[in-house]
């Protein structure tokens, strides 16, 4: 199954996000939030690292990112975790999360479409 | 080309003096960021090259490329923010270019890689007030002066760090176009960019070093008008 990692400049922005996307996929989904860095506030491409290699069971993973540093780090921890297909999807963390969690536990998902549903979450609209 | 151990400790010694110099400049890169961003690029570069100059002990049994390489990673695991992928993560990337040694043709293709691999990983060009401004044209002019002009390293370095203090003054009157300083729009204008400055810092510690192990005192023009890098 296909892994996500969810980034924020926030542990516990992470750790929610994960646990918000976590019920949308029946509870199948594998989801590591990698949130923070060792002073608090911030995006910690070590930490990235080590959540893509936890949710990673071989079939790869998709990240979902926040906002500036976030992406950079994630874009290193992906070249250091060598072992590890991932990517990055350009999709607003929460929505895409969500999205990206239902798209892995379906039989056909794929990195491509786990990435694609991600990214489908940029064009929500709240109000109508 | 010195001999691998000589090229090693340089290095070392580079990266002692660079580490030095970022303590020294922390408050007021403290200051320069504090104005424009998030007041914390002198504390996180004082922290990464401490944390890399204080594993001098695991270096001495490396290669000189290899020490460059694990300076890079040590930075990318102690910077944070976003300066931890792109002054870490590009030395890290550019230190394969080192592989066969270092001499004036590597080193300008170290250069290259680290500048590529900055703007590619942070999306700047020149203008948008950020490290790129210092860095292009400083590895424009040590480029050329080796390639083009025969400079002997030592010259094209310095020639480097004038190029790079002028780079440092533009960012001054200019608005930024990337990073958090970029959301204040336009009252960053008047401010000077902490990431070109810090990049001069490094580079002016680099010369410094050279100056100890290739022959010769380089007679900087800029060097009477320190207060560019400053601001003072």
């Amino acid at each position: 199954m296909i892994g996500l990692v969810v980034v924020s400049h926030s542990a516990k922005a992470a750790e929610g996000i994960a646990e918000v996307a976590a019920q949308m996929g029946g509870g199948n989904a594998r989801i590591v939030p990698a949130g923070g860095d060792e002073d608090g506030i911030g995006t910690s491409p070590d930490r990235i690292r080590e959540g893509i290699e936890e949710a990673d069971d071989g079939d790869g993973v998709v990240v979902l990112v926040d906002l500036g540093s976030a992406v950079m780090n994630a874009e290193l921890a992906i070249e250091m975790a060598m072992d590890s297909e991932a990517v990055i999807a350009d999709a607003p963390v929460l929505e895409g999360t969500l999205n990206a969690a239902v798209e892995t536990t379906s039989k056909k998902a794929t990195l491509d479409s786990v990435v694609e549903r991600a990214e489908d979450a940029r064009d929500y609209r709240k109000l109508n | 080309m010195a001999d691998a151990e000589t090229q090693r400790e340089a290095v070392l010694d580079a990266l002692d003096n660079v580490a030095e110099r970022l303590a020294e400049e922390k408050e007021y890169l403290t200051d320069l960021d504090s104005a424009i961003g998030d007041a914390d690029h002198g504390a996180n570069m004082e922290r990464g090259f401490g944390k890399a100059a204080d594993k001098r002990e695991e270096f001495v049994e490396m290669e000189p490329n290899e020490v460059v390489k694990n300076v890079g990673t040590t930075l990318i695991s102690n910077v944070g923010g976003a300066s931890g992928p792109l002054y870490g993560g590009s030395i890290m990337f550019a230190s394969q270019e080192l592989e066969d040694g270092i001499t004036a043709e590597s080193s300008v293709a170290f250069a290259e890689a680290y500048l590529d691999k900055v703007k590619d990983r942070g999306g700047a060009q020149v203008g948008a007030k950020t490290m790129v401004d210092a860095l292009v044209p400083a590895v424009h002019t040590y480029k050329k002066s080796i390639e083009q002009d025969d400079l002997p390293p030592l010259e094209a370095l310095a020639k480097a760090v004038d190029a790079a203090e002028r780079g440092v003054a533009f960012t001054v009157p200019i608005k930024a176009m990337k990073g958090r300083a970029s959301f204040l729009d336009w009252r960053s204008v008047g401010h000077q960019d902490p990431g070109a400055t810090s990049t001069l810092f490094i580079l002016e510690e680099l010369l410094e070093t050279a100056e100890e192990y290739l022959d010769g005192e380089v007679d900087r023009d800029a060097r009477a008008d320190d207060a560019v890098g400053r601001g003072e």
